[in-house]
């Protein structure tokens, strides 16, 4: 094999290179590193692709009670998972927390995650973890049509999300094709009905107005630039705090499809731990303490996302989780979601 | 030399990535369906910018070196700041300015406004440099102010105002956070997509090896078109104060230009952050800031300083030499620039897990995102330094060292003190770009480190605009203190 030669001769040039630019300009910041790695040797490191001011605060809590400190790095979901892949085995990381199952199956298809413990997958429905076991969702999101009352009258609304192909709906309603909830909602729809379906629904979806993400959509309703749009539930929720007004008052409003319709699935944001880090004692402190009554309580006063163990109150004012349940799909399933992408881009939407 | 190599990270990870992928992943993504139209749309929008740049640039350079404006400085820093205005912020306010804007000329106008000090900067530092004797001569043989501007001026900028250019339209290349928020499908979007669709971040690289490839047929272009001999030397080492033409009765009118220019490129996101914090209700956290701001300045500075220090030996050895060796080493240089931030992340990302030695000492520390921001941004300082030492006369060194100076003595009484104003502007335009560059910093700053764009970051990602607010505003205000110091120099120059 003449590859890892290649390999690591580029890299060791790039790094001489290095090396002179470091020495060249006397910013040889060494010394502070090496204390560093001693130190971390008992906090746990995760990578996070859910935003500090969410994850942050309930780390601080599992701190606090255990004494176990967690080494964060923030970033979105798409560069830690990009991150991760290209680290491979050297990662210093342990614990990698993603805002969808996408990623998590992207890295886990890469061989980088392990089975995590039984019981601890046993707290969540099947629904919401990978087969194979190597992630655990977290909390869980549903799709959901946001409007403005003001544009759109509620005996209007759609029942099914399949209603706004029609005529009437047409370039009313935006999507973002490139988020991650997104794409495994095309994914529920091809396996509620089949390839054609979805793909013939793609296209009557090509003239909808696009946003890069969810939360654009939100601003962008809430501002009456938009009718109403397809994104996830809690959007709305931290729109509305910084706008200073409780979320009934904000404007737009949430409006949850018939149950079982294809446009209510409810996605997840999980966790996988890389390598054999699941041994650590440390990070199965961590995992148990996020599946765990009070940090799943903190999500859902927080970030008004459904806990998804047993026994916890769901967010306020929003249906219960068994009502939303779409169509069974396997979020983890990366091949699926190669063909959902392929349809996606097909239909000329991304 | 260091450089060259540093500039060859990115390539070489994409190269090598690009193989692994194989031939059929390679067709398919060059296969994508918009990616021609998006190639299209790239050239179309860089070369719009790029062109209203240099007529911007170029102008408000001239009218702050080489008229009797008033107030040059605060004109000149004006001019300057709009490249500190990271580029999501600005379209961001434009979007909220005005709703349903979209699409072609929003994205352009944005773009321009943010990127002409890439093109005034250098310029203005050249015309500081610059014997106005010439200028002079010109005139004293009959010839008017304009037709002086175009034959002479115009000429001694030439290599200043061409490496302004193109870093504007590189910088269009790999800009995202413009385009994506005002809907212009550029290749770097399709880069982009091709990633957050199923997180393929192979099929992502490739698209990046394809940037490249444009990236080098716009070098190329450039390089035919500096073919010929372009550079005009001055013949005197002292620089005197330059006859400043006056304006006249185009005075109001210029004043009204400079103006609109300000409110278009500082006004409206100025405006747009104040009404982030009147509008909220989240806060920021004054300690918070505070350390942000010190991580980003001693980030930037250090950045600065890095990358001055390689880029002075190859801006003098560019500018000195012809021939093809000289030409390549000088365009390897710019490649970086037309990637995304994240691209360049990733492949020093791979560099230092690579290595062993590296991966020990640097994985994830200051001094390899420092280094990260040297690779990215080595040709903001090259330009500069090339388009400063082009201007000094090599004959001086030559009689120096005829009288016995050695090479050293030579650099550092010569050379050093002629690239000055090339240097001071070449790390102003590294400082300030450091200072509000986001995706390679999450890439490669040490877990934990919090700088004044990744906080911009966190807070607007979580719609905490109000909290946003002050760290926005924060990257434009610390970024005024070089420019406002590169400044005083050329206020205080002539009478």
């Amino acid at each position: 094999m003449t590859a890892p030669i290649a390999r690591r001769g580029f890299a060791l040039l790039s790094a001489a290179a290095l090396a002179a630019a470091v020495a060249a300009c006397g910013t040889d910041q060494s010394d502070d590193t090496s204390e560093e790695t001693a130190a971390e040797d008992e906090a746990v490191v995760l990578y996070s692709g859910r935003n500090e001011e969410l994850i942050q605060p309930i780390l601080d809590d599992f701190t606090a009670a255990t004494g176990i400190e967690v080494d964060v790095r923030y970033s979105g979901t798409a560069e830690a998972a990009g991150l991760l892949l290209e680290e491979g085995e050297q990662s210093p990381a342990d614990l990698f927390l993603a805002q969808d199952a996408g990623a998590l199956g992207a890295v886990s298809k890469a061989g980088l995650l392990s089975s995590l413990d039984e019981e601890l997958l046993g707290r969540v429905p099947e629904t919401y973890r990978a087969s194979d076991g190597t992630w655990v969702g977290l909390t869980g999101r549903s799709r959901v049509l946001i409007y403005d009352p003001a544009k759109i009258a509620e005996d209007e609304l759609p029942e099914s999300v399949w209603d706004l192909t029609n005529e009437e709906w047409e370039g009313r309603v935006a999507i973002a094709p490139l988020n991650g909830s997104f794409q495994a909602f095309v994914t529920a729809l091809r396996v509620e009905s089949g390839d054609e379906a979805a793909a013939e629904w793609l296209e009557g979806m090509a003239d909808a107005p696009q946003r890069e993400k969810n939360g654009p959509i939100v601003e962008d309703v809430a501002a009456g630039e938009l009718e109403a749009g397809l994104v996830n539930h809690y959007y709305i929720y931290e729109k509305a705090a910084e706008a200073g007004v409780p979320v009934e008052e904000f404007g737009p409003a949430l409006h949850y499809f018939s149950p079982g319709d294809a446009g209510g699935l409810v996605n997840v944001s999980g966790i996988g731990a890389l390598g054999d880090a699941a041994e650590n004692e440390n990070v199965a402190a961590l995992l148990d303490y996020l599946l765990a009554a009070e940090a799943q309580t903190t999500f859902a006063e927080s970030t008004f996302e459904y806990p998804l163990i047993e026994g916890v109150a769901g967010p306020e004012g929003q249906p219960a989780l068994e009502e939303l349940v779409g169509p069974e799909i396997d979020l983890n399933d990366l091949d699926d979601l190669a063909t959902t992408v392929q349809m996606i881009q097909e239909a000329g939407l991304a | 030399m260091p450089a060259i190599v540093a500039a060859l990270v990115p390539v070489a990870y994409l190269a090598w990535r690009t193989g692994q992928a194989g031939g059929s992943a390679i067709a398919e993504q060059l296969g994508r369906p918009r990616l021609i139209e998006a190639t299209g749309r790239t050239l179309m929008l860089a070369g719009t910018v790029t062109a209203a740049c240099l007529v911007i640039g170029i102008a408000t350079a001239f009218l702050v070196s080489r008229t009797d404006l008033r107030l040059r400085a605060a004109v000149n820093l004006s001019a300057s700041l709009p490249l500190a205005v990271p580029t999501y912020v600005a379209a961001f306010s434009w979007r909220a300015a005005f709703p349903g804007a979209e699409g072609f000329w929003i994205s352009a106008l944005v773009l321009t406004v943010s990127s002409f000090p890439y093109v005034h900067l250098p310029v203005a530092a050249a015309l500081s440099r610059s014997d106005p004797a010439l200028e002079e001569q010109s005139r004293s043989l009959g010839e008017g102010p304009w037709r002086t501007f175009f034959k002479v001026t115009l000429r001694q900028v030439a290599p200043a105002a061409v490496a302004g250019a193109l870093l504007c339209a590189l910088y269009v290349f790999s800009d995202f956070g413009a385009v994506s928020i005002l809907n212009y499908r550029t290749f770097t979007q399709e880069i982009y997509v091709a990633w957050r669709l199923g997180f393929d971040h192979t099929g992502a690289l490739v698209l990046a090896s394809a940037l490249v490839l444009l990236t080098l047929i716009v070098l190329a272009g450039e390089w035919a078109a500096a073919a010929p001999g372009r550079r005009a030397r001055r013949e005197s080492a002292s620089s005197r104060a330059p006859v400043r033409l006056p304006l006249g009765r185009g005075r109001p009118l210029v004043y009204l230009g400079l103006a609109v220019l300000a409110v278009l490129s500082l006004g409206v996101p100025g405006w747009s952050l104040a009404r982030w914090t009147l509008d909220g209700v989240s806060t920021a956290d004054p300690a918070e800031v505070w350390g942000a701001t010190w991580t980003s300045l001693y980030l930037s500075g250090a950045a600065a300083i890095l990358t001055v220090a390689l880029v002075v030996p190859v801006g003098l050895y560019v500018a000195r030499r012809r021939g093809p060796l000289a030409a390549a080493t000088e365009r390897i240089v710019y490649v970086g620039y037309a990637l995304p931030g994240v691209v360049i992340g990733l492949s020093l990302v791979f560099m230092a897990i690579n290595v062993d030695w590296v991966r020990e000492r640097f994985y994830q520390t200051a001094p390899l995102l420092v280094f990260g921001y040297a690779v990215l941004l080595l040709p903001l300082g090259m330009g500069a330094v090339k388009a400063s030492a082009a201007q000094a006369s090599p004959q001086l060194g030559q009689v120096a060292a005829s009288l016995g100076a050695g090479p050293v003595r030579r650099f550092a009484t010569i050379t050093l003190p002629l690239t000055a104003p090339g240097i001071a502007a070449g790390a102003a335009l590294v400082f300030l770009t450091a200072m509000k560059e986001l995706p390679a910093t999450l890439l490669l700053r040490p877990s934990g480190t919090e700088t004044l764009a990744t906080r911009l970051w966190t807070y607007t990602d979580v719609a905490a605009f109000s909290a946003a607010a002050p760290y926005a505003a924060l990257i434009v205000v610390v970024s005024a203190v070089p420019i406002w110091l590169l400044s005083r120099r050329i206020g205080r120059q002539g009478p």
